[in-house]
């Protein structure tokens, strides 16, 4: 078995049995780190002795007939936007240059509560502002199956990390489609769960009526495993919603005979056509495995696209004020306060920040806030309407995850808008909240993965996962 | 802060928000004087709005901290129940409406704002369309009472004004930010700076008596900032001016009769009042400007995503409303019942403001006289706490005494500081000592006609109407009786003979 495919689940119960150690798959991960990790970048940081210090620990507790959790030497990534006490935390970003949170995310806890390996902080594009991880101050990450070619955004480093087996499985946050667009971009499964699922305390925020924390892994058993850890009502978060974490992975042998699959028609034009022959091929599997396909409308998604650009930017520019340089992180100094903030903060921001700090600042400004902030939570209100005529005559939704499979580094750099189309499929889940994940299916163009999106709505993790599961077996 | 949630002018200078027009006396040379306050109060809760770090006035700069106050990434709020609870008692005790309610960022960049951004209310407020009654009956509208947190505290180090502008360097202490504050706005109705300084000292005393907030102006546990236009009755409403850092209730009074003045010799010496934010400087007694409605900041006001909505349920705020103490207002009404008074008396307001209306309403119950306790309170008991040292008992024996006439009301003056000073008594024993005994009326009669003999110039000047003849008259009883006649019996009897002829 390749160190990359390991799965969560077999790691998990083999360390706990004690016929595998801890130690021995973190060996694994890091001679792969130290193989490929200068070509690929996956990390903004490799969290080596620590690790070895934790796998230590959790062979002793083995050895010792003590329990271990349900992740027992499962070595995981995590996207460097989640708070690591005193571990640095950058949001790949100047800014936060130094800075080392006095605190754990909860994920982080959760997860380290169960035995889990942490491996390092995975890069990202700048405070998660990206499709390709090309806006990361530290430099881009590269595609483990074509370096030539982007990882995906913004979550890149922590799909790369997977698909190098640098790691188990990894975390990283969705804001707009930065799990499920890497994953599929880097033949991984990735989960965008239910907005209030998974607790965000802890996650540095970028849009926070948006974010959502989810996994990276290679297999659905996995991902279905790691939400069972990390979901779940956390009395830190606000948003969090009062539900346990669900209950998953009894979901994966159940098939969907009799589920209702709901397919676009009236899907926004723009996707090639190797990843148009996969979804067609998934809805073939479904079919087959005794699913029904029913035509669904979805005319608000298109705009879904506009109004995430206003609502994610204007949340963006108010959550990012508070890097001004006074309690942490960057200070450049200046002749007075105003001019340090200033300074500080051009310097600290790149231009992909800056630009959506501007377009933010702007949409909520006294005179232009009815006709753009306004607006598009109005959209927002639609997408949930055109979501629930649609879940009305479905149980999913079937779609391309990316319009196209892994792109060249460049390819959309020079062009905003062409980067933001990436995100089309994948970006009105999360302005209605919903829960999404993308699944490999089969490959396109140069033989690189595809990945279909399955959406559902709040709370439908359930019947996603019967679908997902479904799907990797017909793979 | 002022809230116009749906105009971005926010000018109030076309719309007249107010029905109450002022009296002939109250205008100031013809002009009518329009007030409205913005009252600040930190909430007396154990822990901050949005963490677990204690809210305490006082201590070490930044030792009650934490990720939530130092809006460190990836730190979110979570809401404190108590102070809700508490934010709603000053509604109810308002007589507002408890709404459901949402919480959003008012956002700007100043270094003691941790998040740079606020977490207040905006157009959906926790409490709204209340009032307040002034103690002569006036009612001023409260628009709305709002949660929020409070900032930071900076101090600027240097420079000659204080401000951020031209300091060395500038210290933060933390522990004030995260505090919960409620915003309480009341509505244009204020006519006058005496009924501004009511209007601060009435609800002053609302928040005492709910347990909502210590409201020490001079902590800062009560701020006002005061908003003061003038026009001609008949007239809209003048642009206003908003003024800030109005400290205590005197203030309240000096700052708006300056800026009303201010104002109107502007007015009338063609000028044109620009809507600024005025700055109170308490040692010289003047406004500056602090900004102009121009260089305001745009707050870019949105719906705060870390927070989900507030809708208190009925039995939530049923339970808060029956828990409620009786209110000052109420207590006045009682008190003033009880011992014959005005509710608008002096006296009245004192002791409900001491809290010693409950003390009196106890001398009552054990058979003493009311009005005479009530004057008793108002002036022994100026330094006792609301439940006195001295037991109603003796305070009743002693209204007894001097109702019947057992002794003077000089000299019951006497027995009542014994009283505070031994912290009770039998004064009964204690008028013994004294040798004091109040005349009978007989004995009382026939030395008033030996004084009215001694002193025959003086009962001549008083019978043909000179009322400060009198004086001698009542010395020369007081001479002869040594100091045992009761004055008002003395008066009454002279009085009287005086109308036989």
């Amino acid at each position: 078995m390749s160190p990359s495919r390991r799965t969560v689940v077999d790691v998990a119960s083999a360390v706990a049995n004690g016929s595998l150690s801890a130690m021995a798959v973190l060996e694994e991960n890091l001679a792969a780190i130290t193989a490929r990790e200068a070509e690929i970048h996956a990390f903004n940081l490799v969290t080596v002795d620590q690790a070895r210090e934790r796998a230590t620990q959790i062979d002793a507790d083995v050895r010792a007939g003590k329990t271990v959790g349900r992740l027992a030497g499962v070595t995981i990534a995590l996207k460097d936007n989640m708070c690591t006490r005193g571990v640095e935390t950058t949001c790949s970003s100047k800014i936060l240059a130094g800075w080392k949170p006095p605190y754990d995310a909860t994920v982080v806890r959760r997860l380290a509560d169960e035995g889990a390996v942490f491996v390092g902080k995975t890069n990202l594009d700048e405070f998660a502002m990206g499709s390709s991880t090309e806006n990361s101050a530290f430099g881009p990450t590269r595609n483990p199956l074509d370096t030539s070619r982007v990882p995906g955004g913004s979550s890149g480093g922590s799909a790369a990390a997977v698909a190098a087996g640098f790691a188990t499985a990894s975390l990283g946050s969705d804001t707009g489609g930065s799990i499920r667009q890497p994953a599929a971009l880097c033949g991984l499964v990735g989960v965008k769960p239910t907005y209030g699922m998974v607790s965000r305390q802890g996650l540095v925020a970028f849009g926070s009526s948006l974010d959502q924390i989810g996994p990276f892994t290679t297999t659905v058993a996995d991902a279905a495993l790691l939400m069972e850890v990390i979901a779940g009502h956390d009395p830190l978060d606000s948003t969090s919603l009062p539900q346990p974490a669900p209950s998953l992975a009894g979901e994966l042998g159940k098939g969907v005979q009799g589920m209702r699959i709901g397919r676009i028609t009236d899907m926004p034009a723009g996707s090639s056509p190797d990843v148009l022959a996969q979804l067609e091929a998934a809805f073939d599997a479904l079919r087959n495995a005794g699913a029904t396909v029913v035509d669904v409308q979805m005319p608000s998604m298109l705009y879904g696209l506009t109004a995430y650009y206003l609502v994610a930017p204007a949340e963006a520019s108010s959550n990012l004020a508070r890097f001004d340089g006074v309690r942490f992180g960057l200070r450049v100094d200046a002749k007075d306060v105003n001019s340090m903030y200033g300074a500080t903060r051009a310097a600290g921001f790149g231009d992909e920040v800056k630009r959506r700090i501007m377009l933010g600042t702007y949409a909520l400004s006294a005179g232009y806030y009815d006709a753009y902030y306004g607006k598009a939570l109005k959209v927002r209100r639609l997408i949930a309407d055109d979501f629930a005529t649609a879940y009305a005559k479905c149980d999913a939704i079937l779609t391309p995850t990316s319009p196209t499979v892994a792109f060249k580094f460049g390819d959309k750099t020079s062009n905003p808008l062409a980067m933001y189309l990436c995100d089309v499929f994948t970006i009105p889940t999360n302005l209605a909240g919903h829960a999404a994940m993308s699944v490999p299916f089969g490959t396109g163009e140069a033989g690189l993965p595809v990945g279909v999106q399955i959406l559902a709505p709040a709370l439908g993790e359930a019947p996603m996962f019967r679908v997902a599961a479904e799907l990797e077996r017909a793979r | 802060m002022t809230i116009s949630a749906n105009t971005s002018s926010g000018a109030s200078a076309s719309v007249n928000l107010s029905s109450i027009v002022a009296t002939a006396e109250q205008l100031i040379d013809g002009w009518e004087l329009v007030v409205g306050l913005e009252v600040h109060v930190e909430l007396a809760t154990k822990t901050k709005l949005f963490s677990g770090s204690a809210n305490r006035f006082g201590d070490e700069p930044n030792t009650h901290i934490d990720p939530v106050t130092l809006g460190l990434p990836g730190a979110l709020p979570v809401l404190n129940r108590q102070a809700v609870e508490l934010a709603m008692r000053i509604g109810l005790a308002l007589n507002c409406r408890v709404q459901p309610c949402t919480f959003h960022r008012k956002n700007y960049f100043y270094p003691d704002l941790s998040k740079a951004y606020q977490i207040s209310q905006y157009d959906q407020p926790l409490n709204v369309d209340g009032f307040l009654m002034l103690p002569a009956d006036v009612r001023v509208g409260i628009e709305r009472a709002h949660l929020e947190e409070d900032t930071g505290k900076s101090t600027h180090a240097g420079g000659t004004s204080g401000r951020i502008q031209g300091s060395d360097y500038s210290l933060i202490d933390f522990n004030r930010a995260g505090v919960p504050l409620v915003e309480i706005v009341s509505r244009p109705d204020i006519r006058t700076s005496d009924q501004a300084k009511q209007y601060v000292g009435e609800l002053r005393a609302i928040l005492l008596a709910v347990g909502a907030s210590d409201a020490k102006m001079e902590e800062g546990s009560m701020r006002c900032d005061v908003n003061v236009s003038v026009h001609k009755l008949g007239t809209p409403f003048g642009t206003r001016c908003e003024i800030k850092n109005v400290n205590s209730i005197r203030s309240v009074g000096r700052a708006i009769d300056y800026e009303a003045r201010r104002q109107i010799d502007l007015i009338s010496s063609g000028g044109v009042v620009k809507q600024q934010t005025l700055h109170w400087d308490d040692s010289v007694g003047r406004t500056n400007v602090l900004r102009t409605k121009e260089d305001a900041d745009d707050y870019r006001y949105f719906l705060e995503p870390d927070l989900v909505p507030l809708a208190p349920d009925a039995a939530w705020i049923e339970r808060v409303r029956a828990a409620l103490p009786p209110l000052p207002a109420a207590r006045r009404e009682v008190l003033a019942k009880l011992t014959g008074q005005s509710k608008a008396s002096e006296a009245v307001a004192v002791i409900v403001e001491r809290g010693q209306d409950a003390y009196i309403g106890e001398v009552a119950q054990v058979g003493g006289d009311a009005a005479r306790a009530l004057i008793y309170v108002q002036q022994a008991f100026a330094e006792e706490p609301a439940v006195p040292r001295v037991p109603a008992g003796d305070v009743a024996a002693l209204s007894l005494m001097e109702k019947n006439a057992k002794v003077t009301s000089t000299q019951a003056k006497t027995l009542l500081a014994e009283l505070v000073a031994h912290g009770g008594g039998d004064v009964l024993a204690m008028a013994k000592a004294k040798g004091f005994e109040a005349m009978a009326t007989g004995a009382l009669e026939s030395i008033v006609d030996q004084a009215i003999a001694a002193e025959p110039g003086a009962w001549a000047s008083y019978k043909a109407g000179e009322q400060k003849a009198i004086g001698a008259l009542v010395g020369a009883v007081m001479k002869l009786s040594a100091g045992k006649a009761d004055g008002k019996a003395v008066t009454a009897l002279l009085q009287a003979k005086a109308a036989v002829g």
